[in-house]
């Protein structure tokens, strides 16, 4: 059969156009069907994606939050005896146990932390309770903070044992309201500091923490050389590397402070990088998962419009005899079908994609401006709401992709009935009943 | 024109084989009326898809204005029907969802006519037919005389050497079969080689020549001369009919 030839006389025929949008317009039930079927697919297709993206991508967003190799540990209890000591015994860090830690192969950068409990800030006749976490600089990078305005915490800051505070953005718009913080002094529980920053927490809407330098802090609050918890960074690519450097942590540790290294109580420890990189495999998974389903919903499309063409083209069967009768020949009569059953999955899979995406922007719109609302909700004291869905949108290359997959979808769709089209006998069509 | 030698067709159907025509010899030459009677199962209608290139045959040659017809594709065979021949059926067979300007111009669009001036040809061969104020009715709208008569139109549009008409008065009433048989009447006189199909003996007698089938085989030919004899046979038919009496 002459291929290029037919599709592509059949493209700049304007006649056969005509003839086709002829056949269309008489047959408006019939088109619908076929076109409803397809745009359904693919608008299913659009939104699947979509919402595979957009759970995939506010999951990411979560992890982000901090940095995905970060690791907290923290003090606890003793729950195993050991070398003749009882359990149940309180376990204290200490500054030298950061030192220990960062000897660990694979520790990146580490914080030490000590709690100081609800703390009091005061500036002029404003004041409230808020979080005051001490740190040394590097907390900067393990919790991703990002600052809006100032500096964060210095390795001078620490030397100095300076009286500076970074706070969060909704402590400065509780006390400082519109006028300048950086450079003004809040008392913190009735100790004066200067603030020297304003930071806000990636994909939070509660920024109520404050950070001061460790040693200011173990200084003033009568801390001495305790601290209650080490946040830190690991460098490792795997599962198993990231479990290694846990153990190591936990060994030197257990050294430390005299703890069998198998106790989970006597130390908390917080792996993100174990579940970063477990709920990474699960989202392949998902998108694995929606890959198959898609292309499942599109071969579904492809066998509903050729499975419509097959009874448009029985139900043509005496047209078609007629119009092979009066001279049509077998490949106009292909490229009749064929290009119905294209223009038809086509126009329709056009109409399923812009439903599909639009709904999908829709969604996204009313939540950015749901988060917006809940920005503004926590800032009044509401919960710190995660997101589990962000961006739930189709990228644009998978949407014309879907397009010219249509239009071959349509050609093979239409193959097949524009075969058997072409097939009929005028004698077989023509017969009387 | 036409020449047949020895045409034999079955049908197979199933492990049954149908031998529908047994050895058909025939001469029709250009310009001649010619109708096809015989009972139903004679072959009548086998013998008119053979004659429109709408089905082939077993054994035997035909011969189309010089040219064998055989093992002809599908293709050739298409632009075959659209230059020689024009049919007319008995259900008209009219596209139901193009008006009756559409439909007499279709044969036109498979030629590659552009549509304005098929559309323009399509108008002059309705107004012969007298249907020029029906051109944008559809096929429902319309009486069966009125169909056949686009269905004619059609069948002419392409300026064919042959019109092959199957039953082409079946579904019409005396009255309007006349008419029909007058328009046919009227291109066989304009140079058009007339093949019909018919069970009816008072529409074969209006037609020059008369071939009878029988069980596959041409059981008898009636020319011109002994049509006389055959008239009065059916003298009856005709007289119902009052019209005049073609010599």
């Amino acid at each position: 059969m002459g291929w290029k030839p037919l599709k592509l006389k059949a493209m700049f025929d304007i006649d056969k156009w005509q003839e086709i949008f002829a056949t269309i317009k008489k047959n408006k039930m019939r088109t619908f069907l076929t076109g409803f079927s397809v745009a359904w697919g693919i608008f299913m297709l659009m939104i699947l994606l979509g919402s595979g993206n957009g759970l995939s991508n506010g999951v990411a967003s979560n992890f982000m939050n901090d940095a995905v190799n970060a690791m907290w540990i923290w003090q606890g209890e003793t729950t195993i005896p050991y070398q003749g000591m009882k359990s149940g015994r309180q376990i204290q860090f200490h500054n030298e146990d950061q030192e220990i830690i960062k000897k660990v192969a694979g520790v990146g950068i580490s914080s030490g932390r000590f709690f100081m409990g609800n703390t009091r800030y005061s500036y002029k006749k404003e004041s409230g309770e808020y979080t005051t976490i001490t740190c040394q600089p590097e907390l900067k990078d393990v919790e991703n903070l990002i600052l809006n305005e100032g500096r964060f915490i210095n390795q001078i800051d620490l030397i100095q044992n300076r009286k500076v505070v970074v706070i969060g953005v909704d402590i400065k718009t509780a006390l400082f309201k519109d006028s300048t913080a950086i450079g003004e002094y809040v008392n913190i529980n009735k100790v004066p500091f200067k603030v020297v920053g304003i930071c806000s927490e990636p994909g939070s809407t509660r920024n109520r923490n404050a950070y001061m330098p460790l040693s200011t802090a173990q200084m003033i609050f009568s801390g001495s050389n305790r601290l209650h918890n080490l946040a830190l960074t690991i460098n490792a690519s795997t599962l198993e590397e990231s479990k290694a450097i846990e153990e190591q942590i936990r060994n030197v540790l257990g050294r430390q402070h005299k703890f069998d290294p198998k106790d989970e109580g006597a130390i908390g420890l917080y792996n993100k990088l174990e579940n970063y990189i477990q709920t990474m495999k699960i989202f392949q998974a998902i998108k694995i998962f929606i890959w198959i389903i898609g292309i499942g919903t599109l071969i579904a499309g492809i066998v509903g419009v050729s499975n419509i063409m097959l009874i448009v083209v029985k139900e043509r069967t005496k047209e078609i005899g007629i119009r092979k009768a009066i001279g049509a020949s077998p490949s106009s009569v292909i490229g009749l079908i064929m290009l119905e059953s294209i223009m038809i999955t086509t126009i329709a899979g056009y109409i399923g994609l812009v439903l599909g995406t639009g709904l999908m922007e829709m969604i996204n719109y009313f939540m950015m401006q749901g988060a917006d609302a809940a920005a503004a909700a926590a800032a009044n004291g509401g919960e710190q709401g995660d997101t589990m869905f962000l961006n739930p949108t189709v990228d644009i290359n998978i949407a014309i992709y879907s397009t010219l997959l249509l239009i071959v979808a349509g050609a093979i769709a239409g193959y097949i009935p524009a075969k058997r089209a072409a097939s009929i006998r005028p004698i077989v069509a023509l017969r009387d009943e | 024109m036409i020449k047949l030698n020895n045409i034999h067709k079955s049908y197979v159907m199933g492990s049954n084989s149908l031998h529908v025509l047994k050895g058909i010899d025939l001469n029709i030459e250009q310009g001649d009326f010619v109708s096809i009677m015989g009972s139903s199962g004679s072959g009548k209608s086998t013998l008119l898809n053979i004659l429109g290139m709408l089905d082939n045959y077993d054994k035997g040659t035909y011969h189309l204005s010089g040219n064998l017809i055989v093992n002809m594709s599908e293709k050739k065979a298409a632009q075959l029907r659209n230059d020689m021949v024009g049919f007319i059926f008995q259900s008209f067979n009219l596209i139901s969802f193009k008006n009756a300007m559409e439909n007499v111009a279709l044969p036109l669009y498979y030629k590659g006519v552009p549509r304005k001036k098929r559309n323009l040809m399509a108008m002059e061969y309705l107004e012969k037919m007298g249907l020029k104020d029906w051109a944008e009715h559809m096929p429902n709208e319309m009486s069966g005389g009125q169909k056949q008569r686009v269905a004619i139109a059609r069948a002419l549009i392409s300026k064919p050497k042959i019109i092959l008409a199957d039953e082409p008065t079946g579904a019409l009433d005396s009255a309007t079969s006349y008419e029909v048989m007058d328009i046919l009447k009227d291109v066989n006189d304009s140079g058009i080689t007339v093949i019909i199909v018919t069970h009816e003996h008072d529409i074969a007698a209006m037609t020059n020549q008369i071939i009878r089938l029988k069980d596959g085989l041409i059981h008898e030919i009636i020319r011109n001369g002994e049509l006389k004899q055959f008239k009065d046979e059916y003298t009856h038919g005709l007289e119902a009919a009052q019209i005049k009496s073609y010599v």
